[in-house]
């Protein structure tokens, strides 16, 4: 087995007594989709905001790489090789695609209190940015203003820019909603890619791509871990179909 | 403007000031002394507003502070090095918004448009309060600083071209010291502080340390102007430190157009000659720049710069207000 | 110290902390509610001094003085709010500084046409124009103790006003979901012209109430708008209860501060910077709860 990358033990967060994270243990391995599913509301976008350092958790702790990275903030967990997508499109709105790569990409200079130089000389960062871009298939919009954007190409950008950080731990928060078919296929096949050489903690509401990327499936419900496996053996789970995967349509809202 | 029309405007422009102090009364050649010490005054807080975003009230406290330090180390009998005294009192600026950035970046929004404009207050009751330097007075500088090199002495401050010169110099040097910071990546990270944050911190950005180190350019800078501004008048008084003067700073900021290159010129020139021509015709000339004020943020946020500027030609570096989804006013309202 | 000098100081302090209550609640409602800065502010406690000054003078009755005062201001507050304020709602904080900056100009010089520049005095009302004796020697105005009484009055009622009342309640979910508020019916544009206006008044009430107590000069709107910069910096916006205890602990440290002074004048230099106490108290605000003494934490 590869290396663990990402492990959390009792993980919890409350809100005012409300717990939206609840006792939640899991891990995630080198070259490992790690998928977490469950209804709207069940937790899963705070407990990336956990992970990624957006929040502070109230109780357990956070292990990346064997390191105890519970409460550090979110700038020293991105800058450890975590990268974080939003659910909600969080992206540079009025820059160029490119410069939000650009910029992204940056952060992986050592420090960018250089004052002389032109940013643009800085031949490795352009670089770095102009592939993420190729990456997620918007060379054609790299001079654009992602403001200028649809709303799919904009969800673009913002795995572009997470993947610009070059993190070896993606935590993808809904990677896929509001792409369209095209641009879904071509991102679920990017993540297959990108998969061989990160850990990825992966939340989607797309069962289709779920069951086609995942290798470990965890469902939520109500802040804490309903089940975890492998994706088949949980899916025949019947508590899962009770609860969430009975309604083969999925509708979030009617759950 | 076309970028052939820009040229020109350039053009045109550096040639007036150049040949300004050739045909200009005395007087006048003073008054647009003053004004290039403002543009720089502008420049500095521009800085900080339209490109990083963060909306100081209490600018002049570096302005000020520096200016005090110059009329301090003076001797009374003799005049101050300038090399060195230039050196001491832009220090002294730095030092203090290190101080004081310390202490205000740890908040943001309306908390920091509080509490820069609190601190500046602070200063100001210092200066104004206690016989440090002089008090409500101020101070005096007999001896304007003066420049030698070896025995040979190029520069007489006490001559009005001459000063002249050296304010034309120190703003044009003020002007592409922001320029090349802006392209650089110290200067990306900045703008990317404005337009999202929250967004650089989780892409690795310490933007703490970033807008730290912004904050005490922004000071030095000040304090540049402050230093000019002190040696011009011979004299620093607490209202050198005082919030009308970061008002009017403020003012010329966006005036001028925020986020621009040539906002705070355009802003520092047509904001200094309009109160010069209001003291003309009224002794309540606030009232008319208070109008003005309020109908400049009413209907003319943007400013001259957004006015002369289209869309399609924007830079890179996009106006403030375009984006901000990082930090809505709404985001930071808490519960009653 | 002399415990009856100390209770002296520590009703002067409680009573300069209630006012500045008074002008900072005003300031924090303000922008806990409408999400506006308002720099001018301060400029409404000159106006209320200036008014009780002038109108007592024209009506030859405190009281009467008072009451216009009151009136007055919760119309101006109106004229502003329809005039100006309200195109401001969906600005960012640039443009609120500016315009109340650019209102501060105008209602300073507005005060030097109408009334000039000189300092003024009021008299205390006759009925409570005396002192409670202490001892032999010291004694306590009556009129500076009916002042707090009148600022706890008015501070419960807001208490109540907010926490017990529909109108409080629908206060409430302005302040946190404005677009809620406007589906349950409320008239959003109304209830903040209510607001403004309240806020308004009450800055110019506490600079009435002040009159008789401090004198009446031109700079005291400033003043008392930095110093409230300072409460709301370290009670937490929005706050009123941390308005409150904020401005309470200023108005102690700012009035001890004023009498170590007076024990330890054999310095020159630390009397001088009394006034800072109030700044410094706000730097290791900044330092130790940059949020503010009473907001929640957000991360």
């Amino acid at each position: 087995m590869s290396e663990v990358v990402l492990e959390t033990r009792d993980l919890s967060r409350h809100f005012e007594g409300l717990a939206a994270v609840d006792g939640v243990s899991l891990s995630c391995r080198m070259s490992e989709v790690h998928a977490v599913i469950g209804p709207n509301g069940a937790g899963k976008s705070t407990l990336i905001n956990l992970l990624s350092g957006d929040l502070r958790p109230s109780a357990g702790s956070v292990f990346l790489q064997g390191e105890d990275i519970t409460g550090l903030s979110s700038q020293r967990i991105s800058r450890l090789g975590v990268g974080r997508s939003y659910q909600r499109t969080n992206v540079f709105l009025p820059f160029t695609v490119f410069e939000n790569c650009r910029l992204a990409a940056q952060s992986q200079l050592d420090t960018s209190m250089r004052f002389f130089r032109q940013a643009l000389r800085y031949r490795a960062v352009s670089d770095a940015a102009m592939r993420v871009i190729e990456q997620v298939g918007l060379t054609r919009q790299a001079d654009k203003p992602v403001e200028t954007l649809s709303h799919g190409e904009q969800r673009q950008v913002e795995i572009a820019i997470t993947l610009a950080t070059a993190p070896s731990l993606l935590l993808l928060d809904e990677p896929l909603a509001g792409m369209g078919a095209e641009e879904s296929v071509q991102i679920v096949e990017l993540l297959r890619t990108l998969a061989i050489d990160h850990a990825i903690l992966l939340v989607e509401h797309d069962m289709d791509a779920v069951f086609a990327l995942a290798n470990t499936l965890t469902v939520m419900v109500n802040g804490a871990v309903l089940e975890s496996g492998e994706p088949q053996a949980v899916r025949s789970n019947r508590l899962v179909q009770f609860a969430y995967l009975g309604e083969h349509d999925f509708e979030p809202n009617r759950v | 403007m076309s970028t052939r029309a820009r040229w020109i405007a350039l053009f045109v422009g550096l040639t007036l000031l150049f040949a300004f102090p050739l045909i200009g009364d005395r007087f006048y050649v003073q008054f647009v002394s003053k004004i290039l010490i403002m543009t720089i005054f502008a420049g500095s807080l521009n800085l900080l507003v339209g490109y990083t975003g963060l909306i100081s009230l209490g600018h002049a406290a570096f302005f000020g502070f520096a200016g005090y330090i110059l009329a301090l180390y003076s001797p009374d009998t003799e005049a101050a090095g300038l090399l060195t005294s230039l050196l001491l009192s832009v220090g002294s600026a730095a030092l203090l918004a290190l101080l004081i950035g310390l202490l205000v970046l740890r908040t943001g929004g309306i908390f920091f448009i509080m509490a820069t404009l609190a601190f500046a207050e602070m200063l100001f009751y210092l200066f104004h309060d206690t016989a440090i330097a002089g008090g409500s007075d101020g101070i005096y500088i007999y001896q304007r600083p003066v420049l030698m090199i070896g025995g040979w002495q190029p520069l007489d401050l006490a001559n009005s071209a001459h000063f002249y010169y050296l304010a034309l110099f120190f703003s044009l040097a003020a002007i592409a010291c922001i320029h090349m910071l802006l392209r650089s990546p110290f200067g990306h990270v900045i703008v990317g502080i404005r337009v999202n944050e929250q967004r650089m911190r989780a892409l690795g950005f310490d933007t703490y340390r970033y807008k730290l180190v912004c904050f005490v350019i922004s000071g030095a800078l000040a304090g540049l102007a402050g230093y000019l501004a002190a040696s011009q008048f011979g004299v620093v008084n607490p209202e050198t430190l005082g919030w009308h003067l970061s008002g009017s700073v403020l003012m010329m900021v966006i005036l001028g157009g925020m986020g621009t290159l040539v906002g705070p010129v355009l802003g520092a020139f047509s904001l200094m000659m309009l109160e010069e021509s209001f003291q003309s015709i009224t002794k309540h000339w606030q009232l008319l720049t208070g109008a003005v004020i309020v109908l400049v943020a009413l209907y003319l946020p943007r400013g001259f710069a957004g006015l002369l500027r289209k869309r399609a030609d924007t830079d890179k570096l996009p106006p403030p207000g375009a984006g901000g989804s990082g930090t809505p006013a709404a985001a930071e309202r808490p519960h009653v | 110290m002399d415990p009856y000098i100390f209770l002296i100081q520590l009703l002067n302090g409680v009573q300069y902390g209630l006012l500045l209550f008074l002008v900072a609640s005003g300031l924090t409602l303000i922008f806990g509610i409408m999400g506006v800065i308002n720099l001018a502010h301060g400029s409404f406690y000159m106006l209320g001094a200036y008014l009780a000054w002038s109108l007592t003078a024209q009506l030859g009755n405190f009281w009467l003085a008072l009451l216009a005062g009151f009136v007055l201001s919760v119309v101006l507050g109106i004229l502003l709010e329809w005039l100006f304020i309200r195109h401001l709602y969906r600005r960012d904080h640039l443009q609120q500084v500016l315009l109340t900056y650019g209102l501060i100009l105008i209602f300073s010089e507005l005060r030097s046409i109408v009334w000039g520049d000189d300092v003024h005095s009021v008299a205390v009302p006759t009925l409570l124009a005396g002192s409670i004796p202490l001892t032999e020697t010291l004694a306590y105005p009556v009129y500076r103790v009916w002042l707090s009484i009148v600022c706890v009055v008015l501070a419960a009622g807001m208490y109540y006003l907010i926490q017990h009342t529909r109108l409080g309640m629908m206060v409430r979910a302005g302040a946190s979901n404005r677009e809620m508020t406007q589906s349950l019916g409320i008239d959003i544009g109304l209830l903040y012209r209510l607001v403004f206006a309240f806020g308004v008044a009450l800055a110019a009430f506490a600079g009435m109430l002040a009159a008789p107590v401090s004198s009446v000069f031109p700079g005291m709107g400033n003043q008392v708008l930095i110093i409230c910069f300072v409460v709301v910096v370290i009670g937490g916006i929005g706050s009123v209860k941390g308005a409150m205890a904020a401005a309470l602990l200023i108005g102690l440290v700012d009035t001890f501060g004023k009498v170590v002074e007076f024990e330890i004048s054999g310095f020159r230099v630390l009397p001088e910077l009394a006034g800072m106490s109030v700044f410094v108290m706000m730097a290791i605000v900044l330092l130790w709860r940059p949020e503010g003494l009473f907001a929640r934490r957000l991360r």
